[in-house]
């Protein structure tokens, strides 16, 4: 009864865990993309300024 | 069942990655990064001619993360190894944080990704060096001979001597001679710079059955070798002076840096404990960035200088 008890207790951290850090690699990528994006206009300006 | 059993290698128990961004950016080898954005941003300085300062930032950071990819790739390839060495045992995926296959993956995308946007951006030369040095990473040091000779380090070091020729190419469009001579600095300090990782981490390798020179030839030979590269380093680092890439603002401190680099290697001849190599590998890197700094500095003068007359 209580071995069981231990085990949910421990299955529930593990998920909760699990969705902490994928939550977080969501929020990266957001972050990456939202980059990228701005990176690609700055980089579109200045190559129709003619630079590069 | 304790809470460990339910860590599973790189997956979740549905399969899903759970490895957070951190174990990510750590397969990008950030310490080696450093050293290769540092060398690269050095290139494009030291070139003649000028790029927009957006295009320069994007150059930096093609080279940056073409660099941090092949890195990934060479993780997933050598995790078998990795697991076994206690300098490498704990990153991502041998700790099982991080699926091989994810790390693969990111490394693919991010090396095709560093590359299209290089050559989008900056130019196709910028592009097809750095597309080189990934592909020399990856296939010819990494997967063909890093477990087969002890001269891995010494031919598959060209890959780190890439960065600042990418940089120069990022501006001129071209391999010009000067490029050539930040590549030879940068070739010729490699072998010295992991033979004495290798002299205090030779027991890590023989393990793993990489055959680092301290493992297949001893350590007397690895210290002959080391002390012959040092050597071979001290006029080399001085060629960006003679065709004009430098002046002795970079001279003089490199041609002083480059004897200590040798005083540090005679060093290691006479020490036979791990002292001296560890030493002599601490100062390896702080003679790279010392180097390539000198030449920034000397690059801002030149370039004050021309201002003015």
């Amino acid at each position: 009864m209580s071995d069981k008890m231990t085990d949910n207790n421990d299955k529930r951290r593990y998920v909760s865990e699990v969705h902490r850090r994928q939550n977080s690699k969501n929020y990266a990528m957001l972050a990456v993309l939202g980059a990228l994006v701005v990176l690609f206009y700055v980089v579109a300006i200045v190559r129709i300024g003619g630079a590069g | 069942m304790t809470e460990a059993a339910y860590r599973l290698p790189g997956s979740g128990q549905s399969g899903v990655c759970t490895a957070g961004p951190a174990d990510f950016l750590v397969l990008l080898k950030p310490r080696v990064m450093s050293l290769v954005v540092f060398t690269g941003f050095a290139g494009l300085l030291a070139a003649p001619g000028s790029l927009h300062p957006v295009l320069a930032v994007v150059a930096v950071l093609c080279i940056a993360i073409g660099s941090g990819a092949a890195g990934a790739i060479n993780m997933w390839y050598d995790r078998d190894i990795d697991a076994i060495m206690t300098r490498t045992a704990g990153r991502p995926i041998p700790q099982g944080r991080i699926a091989p296959g994810d790390a693969l993956g990111f490394g693919v995308v991010l090396s095709v990704g560093s590359v299209m946007v290089m050559g989008l951006a900056v130019n196709y030369v910028a592009a097809g060096l750095l597309a080189l040095a990934i592909l020399f990473y990856v296939f010819i040091y990494t997967i063909w001979l890093k477990r087969r000779t002890p001269q891995n380090i010494v031919i598959g070091g060209a890959a780190g001597a890439f960065p600042p020729m990418i940089g120069w190419a990022a501006v001129t469009g071209d391999v010009g001679l000067g490029a050539l001579t930040l590549f030879a600095v940068i070739f010729f300090w490699t072998p010295p710079h992991f033979w004495a990782l290798a002299l205090f981490r030779n027991g890590d390798y023989e393990k793993a059955g990489v055959p680092m020179l301290p493992v297949v030839a001893g350590p007397v030979e690895t210290k002959k070798q080391i002390i012959l590269y040092t050597v071979l380093l001290i006029p080399l680092a001085l060629t960006p002076v003679w065709v004009g890439v430098a002046g002795w603002y970079y001279g003089v401190p490199a041609f002083v840096l480059s004897v200590a680099f040798l005083g540090f290697a005679l060093a290691v001849w006479k020490d036979d404990s791990d002292r001296a190599a560890k030493r002599m590998f601490g100062f390896s890197i702080l003679y790279l960035f010392a180097v390539f700094t000198f030449l920034i500095v000397d690059t801002a003068v030149l370039d004050a200088f021309k201002v003015t007359s």
